[in-house]
């Protein structure tokens, strides 16, 4: 049995009736990771004491027979931008190459509660800014699927480290796709819940309005079975709803027949390749064979959303970063004589070319002169876009589209133009706008063998229908890798 | 172009009468919380640096702000007692600049949309000449709004002081709200007036111990000049540090006469933060950058808006103690005392709820302000001593008040008695009863007495009764001498007159 | 041309940041083509429109405030630990001049 393989309902089984221990399936996945991660890059840090005293006090239940929490076991991997205790936290940045939180991230907290076995902080795009996982102050992931290739990003080391079975499920953050996008050019399942559904406490903050904690996985059941942990109101997060969570789980077995399921226009436009758009309408159909009534609808300002995105995304990265100034934690730039020297120089040198120019275009659309013809502008045509999901709920209960473009660019092929890297986050940034949650599925490949990803929206934590289409669409098959 | 004292001085003193200030004041208050405003860690005064701080006060990565329900509270009770409008929906700002004891690089601050607005305080400002007479003045507030404290730069007296500043975190976070009014300030007396006014209210209805030595309570001054009769306002300058009740009128007449003298001397003034030098006794220009006050300013999104709805605001407004303009005119109303008593035994709330206590159980409640005023507090400034704190509690001085009403002691007596109690601690009762000095009241007592006194001088009765009256006063003298005093001396005297015929 | 080279270079000094010389010509043509595409808002008419600063969920009005009780504060070393210039007691940067 390879204990890699495992979804979490198999792997609890596995463990209860003592086939084997969680100890063993933490060192099988190491293992894995040791033979595989050179290639693939998944993993920035590992943090195997920490899963190895984990698994123990699992095998430990276990042996006294004690009912076992609903992560029990299952191996992990954390994307490098949330907090986990006395493990370096980096953010995929030089500046905080150092940095040990003294504190675990609430998501991280309720894993660890829950029974997860956290195996280690995977890689990403430095502070999340980015598409491709090649923003790294560290090193660009590979996407399993094919080493020449990003696995997509931000969240790249996350989705990687799942497709590849070097975790049974992770974490990553999603401020405009960074969790849809790579799952979907990493063949696995990635959810972005309801904007304030997941904690963000201890998620090292891009963009504080737009950004989410959130799960990947092999399977929609598997997703969900994170996601129902991490969910829920937090008092450490003023911003995290105070909404009650559902059984997804049970939720997952009612009925799609009947869904409304709405198509979007505007994302079938050009600029959408050609064997993504023949896949996701192979999937679509499939929705229609599974009962659910599709109709097309339409979000008139899904056009504007990239550039309303960069505007908000940026504003608040300026702010969010500011605190990287040398003094209390991490890097200082050596050499400084004067206190405007060191701010300069450690920043100068601790950030790297995306983060710099997000913190310079974010500093701009703020500064006096331009507040209102930028910052303003975006925050009122985010209130269209918002609009424009609200109204198209009125309609229907989900949406259906694709997740990105295109399948995974290869190494190399945007990092020079910045603007062309922003586009592969068209079809996800509208949902992250509008704080409505949004799931990537994989929807078949294309014929070079690359993933390629159907994205569902839903209504306000309605996260419930979300996972149940998914679940409906996943188990269907024909549409796996 | 810095003019020197001197030069300024000696334009002023000229031309002063042909100007007028124009101030306003922002105010900065810490609230009387236990915790900061956005995190759990401890706001007590004079712990060990860099111990009061957590992940989220440092601004560690990751880490939130909550906002603390009671900062909410004490804001919005002041904001009513100093009857602005709160808002319902007030929102956070940022307000980003680079400092090394600002941590995140923003202070989480209201911005344009505050918690409350559109206030007003009334004022008593001294009329001057003699005497005790004040007119009343009211000065408008333009907002109230709540925000972060920012940690402590110490630039001296540490090993390395030379090289570095070193730096405490322990006050980051700690609540504050500014109380910004409008320019309707017109002197440094006025301006005194106000800090008073609205520092007494705020310990009243107890949001802040508005101790200025430990930074509870912080002004900053607008200031400009223009000519009198003029309606346009003059450049003005900001003047920080004016940390101290005695420095703050100190810091405006010197900077109104710096104003006078530099546009006296076809100078201009420039648009610019001035901090007070207490040592220098002069305000002195901040070395600031070009872009320094680019704040850009957006909503802190890691925060909802604050929501005060109208049921919250209600509560509170009914939990509101009673004001001090409010018992002021009660005092008058209810107790008969004039303004100015009324005024002086309302200018604390320690010593208000004193005096209603001593006039609750004392005979006479204007007797009761008289001795208060007179005795306890001439005593208790002696002693260094806060009324808090008296030796002599209410109920005491108000027994010792009956004592003195029903001639037991004689007001001189009394006076006595209240001195020993206020060393002693002791009441009223236990000291007459230790001395023996209680009054002597009796009839027959008394004129058993004075018959004693006539007999021993029947040479000055004999005197007194052929017409030289001013001996009466000697009789008297001379009843009091024999009894220490403790004859009640209205009764000598009417008994000497009944005996001396 | 939508941004200078001075204006980079007030941006770079408002936000903290030391560009090289030869980044400086670089980020200029970026945030150019940037703001380029993002002046495609201006095709919006948004006078009838109220910003929007984040997504609110439906709650209590008082529901994100906490109460006023002490917690926890971190032990000192700990919030020292990761300072790169610090004694027992404080953190430490170059002298600051203004004040």
């Amino acid at each position: 049995m390879d204990l890699t393989k495992l979804t979490i309902a198999e792997l609890q089984e596995q463990l209860r009736k003592r086939a084997v221990t969680a100890r063993e399936i933490a060192e099988a996945h190491l293992k894995r990771i040791d033979e595989r991660d050179p290639q693939v890059k998944a993993f920035l840090r590992l943090s195997p004491e920490r899963a190895l005293e984990q698994a123990a006090a699992i095998d430990r239940m276990v042996e006294k027979k004690q009912p076992l929490p609903p992560l029990a076991g299952v191996p992990m991997a954390i994307k490098d931008v949330i907090a986990t205790r006395d493990v370096p936290t980096t953010a995929g940045s030089r500046i905080l190459e150092k940095y040990r939180p003294p504190y675990d991230a609430t998501a991280v907290a309720r894993l660890e509660q829950a029974g997860a076995v956290i195996l280690g902080k995977t890689n990403c795009d430095e502070f999340a800014m980015g598409s491709s996982t090649e923003n790294s102050s560290y090193f660009p992931t590979r996407n399993p699927h094919d080493l020449e290739r990003v696995p997509g990003g931000s969240s790249g080391g996350s989705a990687a480290a799942v497709a590849d079975a070097l975790a049974v499920a992770s974490l990553g953050s999603d401020t405009g796709g960074s969790i849809r996008q790579p799952a979907s050019f990493c063949g696995v399942v990635g959810v972005m819940g309801t904007y304030g559904r997941v904690s963000r406490y201890g998620l090292i903050a891009f963009a504080s309005s737009l950004d989410h904690v959130g799960p990947f996985a092999r399977t929609v059941r598997d997703a969900a079975a994170v996601l129902q942990v991490v969910a829920g109101r937090d008092s450490n997060d003023s911003t995290s709803a105070d909404v009650p969570v559902p059984d997804y789980a049970a939720e997952l077995e009612k009925p799609v027949k009947g869904m409304k399921v709405g198509v979007p226009k505007e994302y079938f436009g050009a600029g959408l390749d050609a064997e993504v758009r023949a896949q996701v309408e192979k999937g679509i159909e499939r929705l229609r064979e599974l009962g659910c009534e599709l109709r097309e609808v339409s979000l008139p300002h899904t056009d504007y959303a990239i550039a309303c995105y960069y505007i908000i995304a940026t504003a608040e990265a300026s702010s969010n970063l500011a605190r990287y100034d040398g003094v209390r934690y991490a890097f200082r730039a050596p050499g400084a004589d004067s206190l405007e020297a060191m701010y300069h120089t450690t920043r100068g040198a601790g950030f790297g070319a995306e983060v710099k120019r997000r913190i310079m275009l974010g500093t701009y659309v703020l500064s006096a002169g331009y507040y209102e013809a930028y910052y303003l502008k975006a925050q009122k045509v985010r209130t269209l876009l918002y609009q424009d999901f609200v109204r198209a709920f009125e309609q229907v209960d989900a949406l259906v589209t694709p997740t990105a473009p295109t399948p995974a660019f290869k190494l190399g092929e945007k990092t020079n133009d910045p603007l062309q890297m922003y586009l592969a986050d068209i079809y996800t940034v509208t949902g992250s706008l509008a704080g409505v949650p949004g799931i990537s599925v994989p929807c078949g490949k294309s014929k070079a063998g690359l993933p390629i990803g159907l994205q569902l929206f839903a209504k306000h934590f309605d996260e419930a229908r979300l996972l149940r289409l998914a679940h409906a669409f996943e188990q269907s098959g024909g549409f796996d890798l | 172009m810095e003019l020197t004292r001197e030069e300024i001085a000696a334009v002023a003193e000229r031309k002063r009468a042909a100007y007028e200030a124009v101030i306003g004041l922002e105010v900065h208050v810490q609230l009387k919380t236990a915790s900061k405003i956005f995190c759990g860690c401890s706001t007590r005064f004079g712990d060990p640096p860099n111990s009061n701080v957590c992940p989220v006060c440092l601004g560690l990565p990751g880490s939130l702000p909550v906002l603390n329900r009671q900062v909410a509270e004490l804001a919005t009770r002041t904001a009513l007692a100093i009857n602005c409008q709160v808002r319902e929906q007030s929102i956070f700002a940022r307000k980003n600049y680079f400092y090394p004891d600002l941590p995140k690089g923003y202070q989480i601050s209201q911005y344009d949309r505050p918690l409350a607005e559109h206030g007003r305080l009334e004022i008593h400002v001294p009329t001057g000449g003699a005497g005790k007479k004040t007119r009343k003045k009211r000065i408008d507030i333009t907002r109230l709004h709540l925000e972060e404290d920012a940690g402590k730069s110490l630039h001296e007296g540490l090993p390395e002081s030379e090289a570095k500043t070193y730096l405490d975190f322990n006050r980051c976070g700690v609540p504050l709200m500014e109380i910004v009014s409008e320019p309707d300030l017109r002197t440094p007396e006025e301006a005194y007036a106000y800090l008073t006014t609205l520092k007494q209210v705020l310990e009243y209805i107890e949001v802040s111990d508005c101790d200025m030595e430990k930074g509870s309570l912080r002004c900053d001054a607008n200031v400009s000049v223009r000519p009198v009769g003029t309606e346009k306002f003059g450049v003005k300058t900001e003047v920080k540090n004016l940390n101290s009740f005695r420095y703050l009128a100190k810091a405006l007449e010197y900077e109104i006469d710096r104003q006078v003298a530099l546009l006296e001397s076809g100078g201009r003034i420039e648009q610019e933060t001035r901090l007070w030098n207490t040592q220098a006794g002069r305000t002195e220009p901040m070395r600031s950058k070009e872009h320094a006050h680019d704040y850009r300013y957006f909503p802190e999104p890691d925060l909802l808006p604050l929501v005060m709805d109208a049921a919250w605001v209600e509560d509170i407004r009914r939990a509101m103690p009673e004001l001090p303009a409010a018992k002021e005119a009660r005092f008058v109303e209810h107790y008969g005392l004039s303004d100015y008593d009324a005024e002086v035994l309302t200018a604390n709330r320690a010593l208000a709820d004193y005096f209603e206590a001593t006039a609750a159980k004392a005979p006479n409640a204007k007797t009761a302000a008289n001795w208060i005023q007179t005795e306890l507090l001439g005593a208790l400034k002696e002693a260094g001593q806060e009324i808090s704190r008296s030796p002599v509690p209410p109920q005491a001085l108000a027994e010792l008040l009956q004592l003195v009403e029903d001639g037991t002691l004689s007001g001189k007596m009394g006076k006595t008695v209240f001195e020993k109690m206020f060393a002693s601690g002791k009441s009223a009762r236990a000291i007459v009863a230790a001395e023996k000095m209680e009054q002597i009241t009796d009839a027959g007592e008394i004129e058993k007495l004075c018959g004693e006194v006539l007999a021993k001088n029947a040479d000055k009765v004999e005197q007194y009764k052929k017409g030289k009256q001013a001996l009466f006063g000697f009789f008297v003298g001379q009843v009091m001498k024999a009894t220490r005093g403790q004859a009640n001396p209205r009764r000598v005297n009417d008994t000497l007159k009944k005996l001396l015929g | 041309m939508k941004i200078t080279r001075k204006d980079v270079e007030h941006v770079a000094a408002l936000a903290h940041l030391e560009l090289r010389e030869e980044e400086r010509e670089h980020m200029r043509q970026q945030l150019d083509d940037i703001l380029t595409y993002v002046d495609k808002l201006n095709q919006v008419d948004t006078s009838q429109v109220e910003p929007m600063a984040q997504v609110l969920a439906p709650s209590r009005a008082d529901a994100a405030l906490r109460d006023d009780a002490v917690g926890p504060c971190l032990p000192r070393q700990q919030a020292l630990a990761a300072a790169p210039d610090a004694d027992e007691t404080f953190m430490k940067v170059p002298k600051v001049i203004e004040r």
